[in-house]
């Protein structure tokens, strides 16, 4: 109970920080001040503001958890295929969408495209889609919300009143503090937990006797010694993951936040320490993950590895409901927290869990970016903010804010999926398959929105197509299940946490796909006018 | 594309695929400093690697041409 009391301290000091801190006059009387933070936001804020934002529930509970059940695996799946992917991305891509901000006084992506490729419905298209990927991952810190409190309150605060908290303390700093109140928060989230994750590693691991041992006992076991390697998880779906960090800049709280650096400068040692601040946060996450397997002592995580041999053994027979539950004991999504609640003293459990708490609500500044898509993408689009002036634009957005927390806090309530299976099955690979639009945007003069458009039906076509088979199938318990094969490849499988095409992930084929049609189709198709091309990329 | 271009782009790629280390795939051995398994520890180093990369991308393909040297706000 002392953790939630912390817990609660730690999201007071969050209200103050995003509402009253850090407030400069004048800022939220425009639309740029809210949104974007007056594009005037420094190297420091730009750095860990941005990695907090992309470093969500996901990163901590997520990758602890699928550490606990797949091992080792876990940290080369996202972390480190991330290390480089996501800075080179912001080094071709973020400096690009920055520069297009500028010059020519974007917020969103989708006005970059509709300004770059001449197009109207094409981009409200693209909204629509973007907008709909980001609802899970919104839900993902609604549901990292309630479960840290629940796990820290062992129970007093029930799932549902710490969702609804995690979600009214968001809702008010983002309504109140814009863009620079959440800049602030993200910050001041990423350093506690960068601060924290290392007193939790060195007392779980005083803990536990040592990491030396308790990777001892882990090879002493033979149900266990596997998670000290990779052979849970084949090659294909391991090269498939090293796709899923594109999803990174297609993020529209990502792309939108490269619009808020004060100078193209600050980018530099963003790009540069990006792989550090992922190595000092995942690389504990996925170790502590997996060590957890050797603390048997504790009731529940003997409870879990109960549960997860049920389900890794014959166990066809067993009903739906009954197997839906057996996954839900066996999740790890709060192994972290079970872990401290047992080693660390009441007070420091406290105030790592705090730690935790910073880490799981990150869902601010997606909330944030749907804000902005929707006031300029389809208020100020369709004329709106013309009409009734920037006063209204800004309370449009903020209306909006609130529409959007209650509808994720809603949905969270009745989302039973895993953090991580929540986050990878849509979001990424959607986000992951957008980003051959921006590059086209931004560095081709060929691509024509006739091509992007093609692109984006078929990423619709594609996350639509693998939710409905994913819904009309069950997963399988044991192996995956061949639903459509061609002589001995499997070309498309049900497996226990999703669907592979012929064993590599959908994000594969997603994204080749997305990217052949927009350079097929911008081939054939009319080009932008010439004017515009010579504003993006100069005279030829 | 010039040559450094091409030099740059071909090194990150390579960078990328060290990422499918298929040789550590099965084993846990050595464990470096005594606790933590090759495949682990690899990809630790790997992610350190990328950061002294992307240092030599930031100095050596940095988009100068993009930024037009003026800055709104206040710094923070």
């Amino acid at each position: 109970m002392t953790a939630a009391l912390f817990a609660g301290l730690y999201l007071a000091a969050v209200l103050y920080i995003g509402v009253f801190a850090f407030r400069r006059g004048g800022a939220g009387q425009s639309a740029e001040g809210y949104f974007l933070a007056g594009r005037s936001l420094g190297g420091f804020v730009f750095l860990f503001s941005l990695f907090g934002t992309h470093m969500t529930a996901f990163a901590i509970l997520g990758s602890s958890g699928h550490a606990f059940s797949n091992g080792i695996v876990t940290y080369g799946l996202m972390a480190s295929s991330s290390a480089l992917v996501v800075p080179v991305l912001l080094l071709t891509l973020g400096t690009r969408l920055w520069s297009a901000g500028r010059r020519f006084g974007h917020f969103t992506p989708v006005q970059i495209f509709r300004d770059r490729w001449e197009c109207n419905h094409t981009g409200t298209l693209i909204f629509l889609l973007q907008a709909a990927l980001l609802l899970p991952y919104i839900l993902i810190g609604m549901i990292g919300g309630g479960t840290v409190l629940r796990t820290l309150s062992a129970g007093v605060i029930p799932y549902w009143a710490g969702s609804g908290l995690v979600a009214v303390v968001i809702m008010i700093y983002v309504i109140f503090g814009g863009m620079r109140g959440t800049a602030w928060v993200n910050t001041f989230q990423t350093l506690l937990f960068l601060a924290f994750g290392a007193a939790a590693v060195a007392v779980i691991g005083r803990g536990m006797g040592g990491f030396e041992q308790a990777v001892s006992t882990l090879l002493a076991d033979p149900s266990l010694a596997g998670l000290l390697t990779r052979e849970r998880v084949s090659p294909e779906i391991f090269f498939s993951y090293a796709f899923l960090p594109l999803s990174a800049i297609a993020f529209p709280h990502i792309s939108i936040f490269c619009m808020t650096a004060r100078r193209m400068r600050q980018f530099k040692w963003t790009v540069i320490l990006y792989p550090v601040c992922i190595l000092l946060i995942w690389l504990p996450c996925v170790f502590l993950g997996v060590a957890a397997n050797s603390a048997r002592e504790i009731p529940r995580i003997r409870e879990k590895q109960t549960a997860r041999a049920l389900l890794a053994g014959p166990a066809a027979w067993l009903p739906a409901a009954e197997a839906a539950q057996t996954r839900s004991r066996a999740s790890g999504d709060d192994v972290l927290v079970v872990l401290l609640d047992h080693y660390a003293p009441a007070w420091l459990a406290g105030l790592l869990g705090a730690g935790i708490m910073a880490a799981v609500m990150a869902s601010d500044s997606q909330i944030l970016a749907l804000s902005t898509m929707f006031t300029e993408d389809i208020f100020a689009w369709y004329g709106h903010a013309e009409r009734y002036g920037a006063r209204a634009q800004i309370a449009t957005g903020r209306i909006f804010v609130f529409a959007v927390t209650a509808t994720a806090y809603l949905i969270a309530l009745r989302v039973p999926a895993g953090i991580f299976e929540l986050a990878g099955q849509y979001a990424f690979a959607g986000f992951s398959a957008l980003v051959p639009l921006y590059v086209g945007a931004l560095y081709w003069r060929g691509s024509t929105k006739y091509g992007a458009l093609a692109s984006v039906l078929w990423v619709m076509a594609a996350v639509a197509g693998i939710a409905w088979f994913q819904a009309a199938t069950p997963a399988p318990m044991g192996p995956p299940v061949a639903y459509f094969s061609l002589g001995e490849l499997a070309l498309l499988q049900r497996t226990a946490s999703g669907t592979t095409i012929a064993g590599y992930l959908p994000v594969l084929p997603m994204t080749l796909v997305s990217a052949l049609l927009l350079w097929l189709v911008s081939r054939v198709t009319p080009k932008p006018s010439e004017a515009t091309l010579t504003r993006y990329f100069g005279r030829r | 594309m010039d040559a450094r271009r091409v030099i740059l782009t071909a090194c990150t790629l390579i960078l990328f695929a060290l990422h499918q280390d298929f040789w550590n795939w099965r084993t846990a051995y050595p464990l470096v400093f005594g606790f933590l398994p090759i495949g682990l520890a690899y990809h630790a180093a790997y992610t350190l690697a990328a950061a002294a990369w992307l240092a030599v991308l930031v100095q050596w393909a940095w988009p100068d041409h993009l930024d037009d040297g003026h800055e709104r706000g206040s710094h923070e």
